[in-house]
């Protein structure tokens, strides 16, 4: 489940930021006449049909593996957090219509009505991942529901379930992610042709565009990831105190950059320590109370070497990403011309990958973060799985058809790439 | 009407439309894998300018009705998940090769050409597919899968393995490629020479699929009584109506009437699924899971009727803008 989750999100937040590029781009190319953005769009959305086809796949996968290994998970929660799920169906729905009629409607609609048809694919890509996360946000703080004495549902309010309180901080911070992945690998695509001497106009509008969703979006993805963070400290302590490798209640705790969480010493190892900043971070007073790992039974916690390493990756890689992303516009800016150095465009090289890195660590910290329980505080994972047989053997399929569609579709890339060029220059 | 009654029609509806549309598409990579004779490679054309770009709007009528399973009628979800979870986990894979391999094909076609491993795949997936989902509708359809008080009872093999399973799989194999082959034959009116390629192959599947449906009521009959008295019970009417209706859209292939036999083979599968689920009557799940029972909380199935209704409003008009690009009469549109 995890690595369909892993896998399908690569394609996921593509279909999300994707549609927006491609719209912003054909919308320039009509308003401008400029048939530069056109070729862009087109480009793009020759990949994207590839992308969303991947995406369309894994993400069945996923709908049916709820079922298929959680089956008494979704047997207590499908009805009390399946709205979100239905209401994504119909967002999904919306997209692959628009899509179809983006990618095969060239020559059928108008030039005006094909840039419109891209409009309900930007949003309904949006609307998917607000929708899915809200299902994801349920897990974490559980709301809408009563137990009855006899431990079942006795009372359900689906509003209050999807709008549950970590709707509020996930779901932005997951949407704006999504851009984030988006820009920076796009901008990365871009930067790796210009290291190889191809500076035309596409490459400079290619990485001009990526680079513009990529900082717009991770400055609103540190504000929305600060927010969730002081969100965490309130509602789920302990995954807080994993988050920041806390063992011991403390006032005025210091934040640790890094190390290694040792359960045997109830203390980080080798980590970096700044004093009092983790108290202040997480309520803006220097010497407010942090409550540690080992004032929770030990039954009851998460593994915090994988949570915290998550959590300190996630936050190294996206202050990369926007100190890049600042150093990049700081340079146009003053020159007026986009910076072409070599050392800043294997920066940029770099950002793709750390950008999906940022991502997937982002996601081990709430998942994993949230252990041993699927949903937090009423369910443990570990009473939710599936009994069926061979799982080992259904998990080595699927990893071996990932693998084979990742290349595959890598191939299939870098092929149209190539074509493309040639065609350009030849 | 209750509404968990009102929801377990809609969703079949969606299986409905799942059947007859991306049945189809299914139906289409049988016709990729068997294309035969001079014009091969044409046929190969005619289903990828027929499929492409309405199959993954297609292929979302099973997530609807997934999602709407679980949300609706979790239980049901958490028994069926369990007991069909091999033949699931199989069509699933089908699922995952086939689209991929498809949009592989449409957008780098001189990249991994019709020889290449993809094309095999596409088709070897669109068969595993149907046969499989055919398999694991033959368990609900015969009472096979036993839950009393919503805990599987019956192991993971029970009802999907059977004969009358086997035949009822190879059943929905051959009526997805005898959707297809009607269609296509209705794309393709304007190329006769295509248009009879897929005539032959409509009169075929329906030969095929007509002997597959008496061989599954005959092993009904000795076998897995549950079914057939459904069919012939409360089902009755459609059923009879669906054994009229048979013969009548085969006239219409044989006599060159595309566009009858496209709607006669779709009231086929139509009618064939109505019967099963009117005949099943106030059970989801035979014998033991009840639609009124299992049915999520009434307060979800009142939010999911909402936005079943919003998301339906929306939905609507963009299908048929779909469809009205791509599949009017418009043969000089084509690319």
């Amino acid at each position: 489940m995890g690595t369909s989750l892993g896998f399908h999100i690569v394609f996921a937040v593509l279909g999300v930021g994707l549609p927006l590029l491609m719209c912003v781009a054909e919308g320039l190319a009509l308003w401008r006449h400029d048939e530069a953005w056109m070729v862009l769009a087109r480009r793009w959305s020759k990949a994207f049909g590839i992308l969303f086809a991947v995406g369309a796949v894994s993400g069945t996968v996923l709908s049916f593996e709820l079922g298929l290994l959680w089956p008494r998970f979704m047997a207590f929660s499908g009805g009390i957090f399946g709205l979100p799920f239905s209401a994504e169906g119909f967002a999904f729905f919306i997209e692959a219509i628009f899509l179809g009629l983006y990618l095969y409607g060239w020559n059928r609609l108008s030039p005006i009505q094909h840039w419109l048809t891209s409009i309900p694919i930007a949003i309904s890509g949006a609307a998917s991942s607000v929708f899915v996360v809200m299902t994801n946000a349920w897990m974490n703080s559980p709301a809408g529901f009563t137990l009855g004495p006899d431990g079942k549902l006795a009372q359900v309010d689906p509003l209050a379930a999807a709008l549950n309180p970590s709707t509020a901080t996930e779901d932005p911070h997951m949407l704006v992610s999504a851009y984030v992945v988006t820009g920076f690998l796009v901008a990365a695509v871009y930067a790796a042709g210009m290291l190889r001497g191809r500076n035309d106009i596409y490459h400079r509008r290619g990485l001009a565009s990526g680079m513009a969703m990529g900082a717009v979006a991770i400055v609103l993805a540190g504000i929305t990831g600060d927010t969730s963070a002081r969100f965490i400290y309130e509602a789920q302590p302990v995954k807080f105190a994993a988050m920041e490798g806390v063992y011991k209640t403390q006032r005025g705790a210091p934040i640790t950059l890094g190390g290694i969480p040792s359960d045997s010493q109830h203390r980080v190892l080798y980590g970096i320590e700044i004093p009092k900043a983790l108290s202040f971070l997480a309520t803006f007073d220097p010497n407010a109370e942090v409550r540690g790992l080992d004032t929770f039974p030990a039954a009851d916690r998460p593994n915090p070497v994988l949570v915290h390493l998550s959590f300190d990756s996630m936050v190294g890689f996206g202050t990369y990403l926007g100190l890049l992303a600042l150093l990049f516009w700081l340079l146009a800016i003053r020159r007026r011309t986009l910076p072409t150095r070599r050392l800043i465009l294997l920066g940029l090289v770099a950002a793709g990958p750390a950008s999906v890195v940022a991502m997937e660590a982002g996601w081990f910290v709430t998942e994993f973060g949230r252990q041993p329980w699927i949903v937090y505080g009423i369910m443990r994972t570990s009473e939710a799985a599936t009994t069926a047989p061979a799982l080992g053997l259904t998990f080595a399929i699927f990893i071996a058809i990932y693998v084979g569609l990742a290349i595959t579709t890598a191939r299939l890339l870098l092929y149209l790439a190539a074509r493309t060029r040639n065609a350009a220059t030849g | 009407m209750t509404s968990s009654e009102l929801i377990a029609g809609i969703l079949w509806l969606a299986l409905t439309a799942y059947a007859v549309l991306a049945g189809a598409d299914f139906g289409g990579g049988v016709w990729d894998l068997f294309a035969s004779g001079p014009r091969a490679h044409e046929q190969r054309s005619a289903v990828a300018e027929a499929m492409g770009p309405v199959w993954e709007a297609n292929h979302v009528w099973l997530i609807f009705m997934i999602t709407g399973l679980f949300t609706a009628f979790p239980v049901a979800f958490g028994v069926l998940a369990l007991a069909l979870n091999i033949p699931l986990t199989i069509a699933l894979v089908g699922i995952v090769l086939r689209g991929a391999s498809f949009a592989f094909r449409a957008h780098g076609a001189e990249a991994v050409g019709p020889l290449s491993p993809w094309g095999v795949v596409f088709g070897v997936a669109s068969i595993i597919t149907p046969f499989f989902l055919g398999t694991a509708a033959a368990a609900v359809a015969s009472g096979s899968i036993h839950a009393p008080n919503g805990q599987l009872a019956s192991g993971f093999f029970a009802g999907w393995t059977t004969p009358l399973a086997v035949v009822i799989g190879l059943f929905s194999l051959a009526i997805c490629a005898y959707l297809a082959a009607t269609y296509l034959m209705v794309e393709n009116e304007d190329r006769p020479a295509l248009l009879a390629d897929f005539r032959r192959r409509a009169i075929a599947a329906a030969f095929v699929s007509g002997v597959l449906a008496l061989l599954a009521l005959a092993i009904s009959y000795f076998d897995g009584q549950l079914l057939l008295s459904s069919l012939t019970g409360r089902g009755q009417l459609l059923f009879g109506l669906a054994l009229l209706n048979g013969p009548l859209a085969l006239w219409a292939v044989w006599r060159w009437h595309p566009r009858i036999a496209r709607v006669a083979v779709i009231a086929q599968v139509v009618l064939v699924l109505w019967a099963w689920a009117v005949g099943q009557g106030p059970y989801l799940v035979p014998p033991d899971l009840l639609i009124a029972e299992t049915a999520a909380p009434a307060a979800t199935l009142n939010a999911l009727l909402v936005v079943i209704t919003i998301g339906g409003l929306i939905l609507i008009p963009s299908l048929w803008l779909l469809f009205r690009v791509f599949k009017a009469r418009n043969p000089q549109a084509r690319t």
